[in-house]
């Protein structure tokens, strides 16, 4: 890798789930870049191998780990294959999350099944994830949790009911850990990458005009910046909200 | 005493026996209260060392060649990283006692297990036992803990209602994989518990320790357990130990599997050092501690060999009155049940520099 980009997370440990395709495999390349250990979560087996052979390719630590973090019971065995590939978790990226079925639906029209599921992988499975990497975390007296949200949280856009509530949930789930754990040395930060040129993008929005979209490599260098601290303007109070565009980071 | 056969309602809310040799108050060396209640028996300056090893899926169903039913329980890791020293077991699953299990047939050098996605062939037996191999698995590094965590469950006991799941075998501060059966003394500390300590200016520190099964079933292994254990300090805890130690605070050790750490480092060439090393050093009650002050177990009957443990830190009479006490009161003992703290001035402490500990909810 890139001699002149390693800079801030040497031997860190760096856990990113959804690592398979758009912004969890670019941040997790870029993480790699950076001279993290990554290890990645994703469920299919082969896309995510992929990933980690690309990193290995070009010098970098990658470790796969083929898990749903829907599942209630995938997620010890997530930070118990992370721990022993990587060692100390530093940072947790919750990046996987589900749209539920396209084309997106009204509410009136969505199945309480997919509420539940969009429920379960972007706010419970996150939950789960973070409580079993946060204690050691807390015990060390460092590390950051990154939650990948969106401004759907924010926004009532019609036909994205399922993902923007959950997200909402996350982000406040996000707020009250950042109370919880303030004077513990851990922070937690609720990360809005904007809209990028993704697979789940083209799901949601089929007619969206990609050349108005961030692509998710310059998306992911940002967000890793914020990891390393070196991103001009001040470190992120834990709890905050950081809009991420390829162009600038704006905090709320 | 019985065994407590399901996960107490709240993790961190069980019943504490204190055991303080140099007694409280009126000459009182036993009080009962229950586990949020610890604070109050630690004083500010005093060290908290846990064992932060998170406990593997170290048990593994399978069959050998011609089809008979193995369990394979793993109790260390081997260097190189794809051979595990491991425990072999009959046909029968975990509600049998494991001394009530038939035995394995008898498996050569080279011999094939198969578990399910994951092979493996008997790399070596040991002198002690037929029973008592290295494993040597068919893939390495991360292929083997995918396998292992996708065809492993964690280490069952015949007195549980139900079938413990990979997550409620871990402490609230688990980190590497190197545990093979759950360090259990710590299961009752919570977070709640562990920033009420900290408030009162206990500080915590961790090491990492392969704890390795605490019975077999094969009385010629389990005269040999525990067997040598791997662990790992890190050079904060060393420091926090000597910091401890000079300003006259106390440390106490979450478990045997940390008095093992801490003094089995200590008593090598040169004192407590951080990094990684193996003991196999054994706690008796002869053995005259010279890092660890105090204790917080597990409650065990008086006849459990665990018991003994506990004499490095209180004389006979007493632990044995200790023992009594949580009999009458019908304590509960192993992994999932009620705990003890052994520690000279713990009441003294309490009356001093009584906690405001935050235990509402």
């Amino acid at each position: 890798m890139s001699k002149q980009l390693a800079t801030g997370l040497e031997g860190q440990g760096v856990l990113v789930t959804g690592g398979s395709r758009g912004l969890g495999r670019a941040l997790a390349l870029a993480a790699a870049r950076a001279g993290a250990r990554v290890a990645l979560v994703a469920r299919e087996r082969e896309p995510l191998a992929r990933v980690a052979a690309e990193i290995r390719a070009a010098g970098g630590d990658a470790h796969a780990i083929v898990a749903d973090v829907g599942q209630r019971d995938a997620v010890a065995a997530i930070a118990g294959q992370a721990a022993a590939a990587i060692g100390a978790i530093d940072v947790l990226i919750n990046n996987a999350s589900t749209l539920g079925p396209v084309p997106l639906r009204l509410l009136l029209d969505t199945d309480c099944e997919d509420v539940e599921r969009a429920l379960a992988v972007n706010l419970v499975g996150p939950f789960r994830l973070t409580k079993a990497v946060a204690g050691p975390m807390v015990l060390r007296g460092r590390g950051t949790i990154v939650n990948i949200t969106s401004d759907a949280a924010t926004e009532a856009y019609e036909r994205w009911g399922a993902y923007g509530a959950s997200k909402a949930a996350l982000e406040q789930l996000g707020r009250i850990w950042a109370a919880e754990l303030a004077g513990t040395g851990v922070r937690v930060l609720n990360v809005d990458p904007g809209e990028m040129d993704t697979r789940m993008h083209a799901d949601a929005m089929p007619d969206a005009d990609r050349s108005l979209l961030a692509d998710p490599v310059r998306v992911a260098a940002r967000i890793v910046a914020l990891l390393m601290g070196n991103d001009g303007d001040g470190q992120p109070r834990s709890g905050s909200r950081v809009a991420v565009s390829a162009a600038a980071a704006t905090t709320s | 005493m019985k065994p407590a056969t399901t996960y107490p309602e709240r993790r961190d809310d069980v019943r504490l026996l204190v055991v303080d040799p140099d007694g409280g108050a009126g000459g009182a060396m036993l009080h009962e209260t229950r586990t949020p209640a610890l604070p109050d028996f630690l004083a500010p300056g005093d060290l908290l060392v846990v064992n932060d090893a998170a406990t593997l899926p170290a048990s593994l169903r399978g069959h050998d060649d011609s089809g008979h039913d193995i369990e394979a329980r793993l109790l260390a890791a081997r260097c190189g990283g794809a051979t595990f020293a491991a425990v072999l077991l009959g046909a029968g699953d975990w509600h049998a006692r494991t001394e009530d299990r038939p035995p394995p047939p008898e498996l050569p050098v080279g011999a094939r297990l198969r578990f399910g996605a994951l092979d493996a062939d008997i790399a070596a037996r040991d002198p002690r036992s037929p029973r008592l191999v290295e494993l040597r698995f068919a893939v390495t590094g991360d292929d083997l803990w995918d396998a292992l965590y996708r065809e492993g469950r964690p280490v069952q006991y015949a007195y549980l209602a139900h079938e413990l799941p990979l997550w409620a075998v871990q402490t609230v501060y688990a980190a590497r994989p190197w545990a093979f059966e759950m360090p259990s003394a710590g299961r009752p500390l919570s977070w709640q518990t562990l920033l009420a300590l900290r408030r009162k200016g206990v500080r915590w520190a961790a090491l990492t320790h392969a704890a390795g099964l605490s019975s077999t079933g094969d009385p010629a292994i389990d005269a040999a357990l525990p067997l040598a254990e791997r662990y790992d300090i890190p050079a904060a805890t060393v420091r926090a130990v000597a910091e401890t130690r000079a300003r006259g605070g106390r440390v106490i050790a979450v478990g045997t599997t940390v008095v093992r750490a801490l003094e089995g480092a200590a008593a090598k060439q040169g004192g407590l050092r951080a990094g990684p090393g193996e003991t196999d050093l054994l706690i008796t009650p002869a053995f005259r501690p010279r890092v660890v002050d105090g204790i917080l177990s597990g409650a065990h009957a008086a006849h459990e060999s665990h018991f003994s443990l506990l004499a490095a830190f209180a004389g006979p009479d007493l632990l044995a009155a200790a023992a009594a006490h949580a009999d009458r009161a019908g304590f509960l003992t192993h992994e999932l049940g009620d705990s003890m703290l052994v520690l000279p001035g713990a009441l003294a402490t309490a009356h001093a520099h009584p906690s405001a500990s935050q235990n509402g909810r």
